[in-house]
């Protein structure tokens, strides 16, 4: 085993990813459905086509919540690599204090 | 001529060449010139990204389908948008930690062989010349209409300009008139939406009640549906759209131009909230075009709806307003086009001349040299072009742009940073597969031949091209034999460092 597979085995680097996988995986298959509901639902059936305030249709409303979701997961998943960047930093720590370089 | 236009234009030339020549007198490295020494700031790099990827497509294009398709047009400004969950959370980290130059660098991190760097320059070359050859032709129609200059001079001024700005300010002028694009193109919308909204007591409710009631309903529902194929069709190019943007070499190049991973992460979060309130603002002054200067009269003016915006902007503001927004329209294609030569460029002279060609024995100033040529070279193929291609319909372009970026690189991205088994037969099958894939499927396609012959019946082939390229991706490597162990201990080597930033180990 090398160098980087020593690394890959440490505790603080295999907690990284599995912090990562944790939240990438699902937020990536909620956000993919979320979106192909709409093309899905407007090419196939007319149920979002009714009138939901004035003249705007669901169908907009659900194209504006997209809007929402996109930011709204962009600042969660900022949130989270904050602590992806601790656990970094745990990794290149667990290194020097091995005796070895991170760079 | 309209001399108030006239004026306006040549007020962004000098400021544009004025960014070009300081960014000249730091441009002397290759790293200062393919990504500004990896120097730019988040803020500086979000504003950049936005103006790199919001084209004449979406600020002429979009505003034109929603006033005359209504709903279907808004799915682009949707699946643009969304693509940079795409972005954000899948490719950009990996590629900052992994890459240097150009989107091969990251895969060739991984694969270190000639046939990787070729194809992947090759499927950039492609992608770009296609993506530039839509922003020229859509250039050159409008400059032609509001300026009334020739469509070939005008096609060739924007060349000779965007080979000006690479060529001597590289990725710093080029970074810059992005930023200066983007703001205008903000401020632009901005205040064209402001002045729609306040003829409806600034409640978009209200404009979309007196839309449908001028109009009628079908401006605002989306279409009924029709046959499981138009569906289909519809399905496909949101998947192009949403995996497109991750795939697109002159936007992937943007997070190698910033230190490291978190600004990389910063600026896109940063670039997704301005693309996104420019996308939000779209049905406004899509609508506001409809409902002010007539469907009629935006399809009298160009059959596409090309120009359902500056025409918006001549009826409610008159000859000054209507000069502004035609400039923005003008700098918008100019940073755009200015990105995708950079890109191209950067592909052709660092992956193709310095590692194929050259097996990385070039000098410095070798390789500075033979990018500024293969600038000069892609720009002069791409007018040309442009200049043959004026009577063709720009929007399919632009979609091939995205489905091929979809088809042809990003599976390979994507497996290159989470497949162990992945190999380099794998990854050359699937860059190959994808991008031979979806232009011949457009090639079959309604786009191009007559709609009853076509053998393809889908404009867009992307819920077809792109799962080929994954599939490819996967034959290639079982189909080629096993791994070696010292493929596994490179992966293991990379996916240490795409997740952690860290470069060397002593």
């Amino acid at each position: 085993m090398g160098d980087w597979g020593r690394v890959a085995q440490t505790g603080s680097f295999q907690e990284l990813i599995r912090q990562k996988s944790s939240f990438i995986v699902p937020a990536t298959i909620f956000f993919f459905v979320f979106y192909f509901i709409l093309p899905v639902l407007t090419a196939y059936s007319t149920v979002l086509n009714k009138k939901a305030v004035g003249a705007i249709n669901w169908a907009y409303l659900y194209a504006f919540a997209q809007f929402a979701m996109t930011w709204g997961l962009c600042h969660l998943y900022m949130r989270k690599a904050n602590k992806f960047d601790e656990l970094v930093n745990k990794v290149k720590q667990e290194i020097t204090d091995k005796g070895g370089k991170a760079e | 001529m309209n001399a108030t236009a006239f004026s306006f234009f040549v007020g962004i030339i000098v400021l544009t060449l004025l960014i070009t020549y300081f960014a000249a007198k730091k441009n002397k490295s290759t790293s200062e010139f393919y990504v500004a020494g990896g120097n730019i700031t988040g803020w500086q790099n979000g504003l950049a990204i936005a103006g790199d990827y919001m084209s004449a497509a979406s600020f002429l294009g979009i505003a034109g389908a929603i006033a005359l398709n209504g709903f279907s047009g808004f799915f682009y400004s949707i699946g643009y948008l969304v693509a940079y969950l795409v972005v954000l959370l899948i490719v950009a980290e990996p590629l900052r930690n992994l890459g240097k130059y150009t989107m091969a660098d990251m895969i060739a991190a991984r694969f270190n062989a000639k046939a990787i760097r070729s194809a992947a320059a090759l499927n950039t070359l492609a992608i770009s010349t296609f993506y530039m050859i839509a922003q020229l032709v859509g250039a050159g129609a409008i400059i032609k209409l509001l300026l009334g200059l020739e469509y070939s001079t005008s096609v060739i001024i924007i060349g000779i300009l965007m080979t000006v700005y690479v060529v001597a300010g590289g990725m710093l002028a080029t970074t810059w008139v992005q930023i200066v694009k983007a703001v205008l193109l903000m401020g632009g919308t901005i205040a064209l939406s402001l002045i729609v909204l306040a003829h409806f007591s600034f409640n978009p409710v209200e404009l979309f009640n007196q839309v449908a009631a001028k109009i009628g309903d079908k401006a605002v529902t989306p279409p009924a549906p029709t046959t499981f194929t138009a569906g289909l069709d519809s399905i496909s190019l949101n998947l192009a759209l949403v995996l497109g943007t991750a795939g697109l070499p002159h936007i992937l190049i943007r997070f190698l131009s910033v230190p490291d991973a978190k600004t990389a992460r910063k600026s896109i979060v940063f670039a997704t909230w301005i693309i996104g309130l420019f996308y939000l603002m779209t049905p406004i002054l899509g609508y506001g075009a409809a409902y002010f200067v007539g469907q009629d009269s935006i399809k009298k003016a160009n059959a596409a709806g090309n120009l359902a915006a500056p025409q918006l902007a001549a009826y409610l503001g008159g000859d000054i307003f209507l000069a502004f927004i035609s400039a923005v329209a003008f700098a918008t294609i100019l940073a755009v086009v200015a990105g995708l030569v950079i890109s191209a460029a950067s592909a052709f002279a660092h992956d193709f001349y310095s590692n194929v060609l050259r097996k990385g024995q070039a000098s410095e100033a070798e390789q500075m040299k033979a990018a500024r040529w293969a600038s000069i070279g892609i720009a002069v193929f791409s007018i040309v072009l442009a200049l043959g291609a004026k009577s063709f319909n720009v929007s399919y372009l632009v979609a091939l742009a995205f489905c091929v970026a979809a088809s042809a690189n990003l599976p390979v991205i994507v497996l290159t940073i989470f497949w162990k088994r992945f190999n380099t037969t794998g990854a050359v099958t699937a860059m190959l597969t994808g991008l031979i894939g979806s232009v011949g499927l457009i090639l079959i396609s309604p786009n191009i031949m007559p709609a009853a012959d076509a053998i393809f019946p889908l404009k867009n082939p992307g819920i077809v091209s792109i799962p080929l390229g994954f599939l490819a991706a996967y034959l290639g490597t079982v189909l080629s034999g096993k791994v070696s162990e010292q493929e596994e201990e490179k992966y293991t080597e990379i996916f240490v460092q795409a997740n952690t930033g860290i470069k060397q180990l002593g």
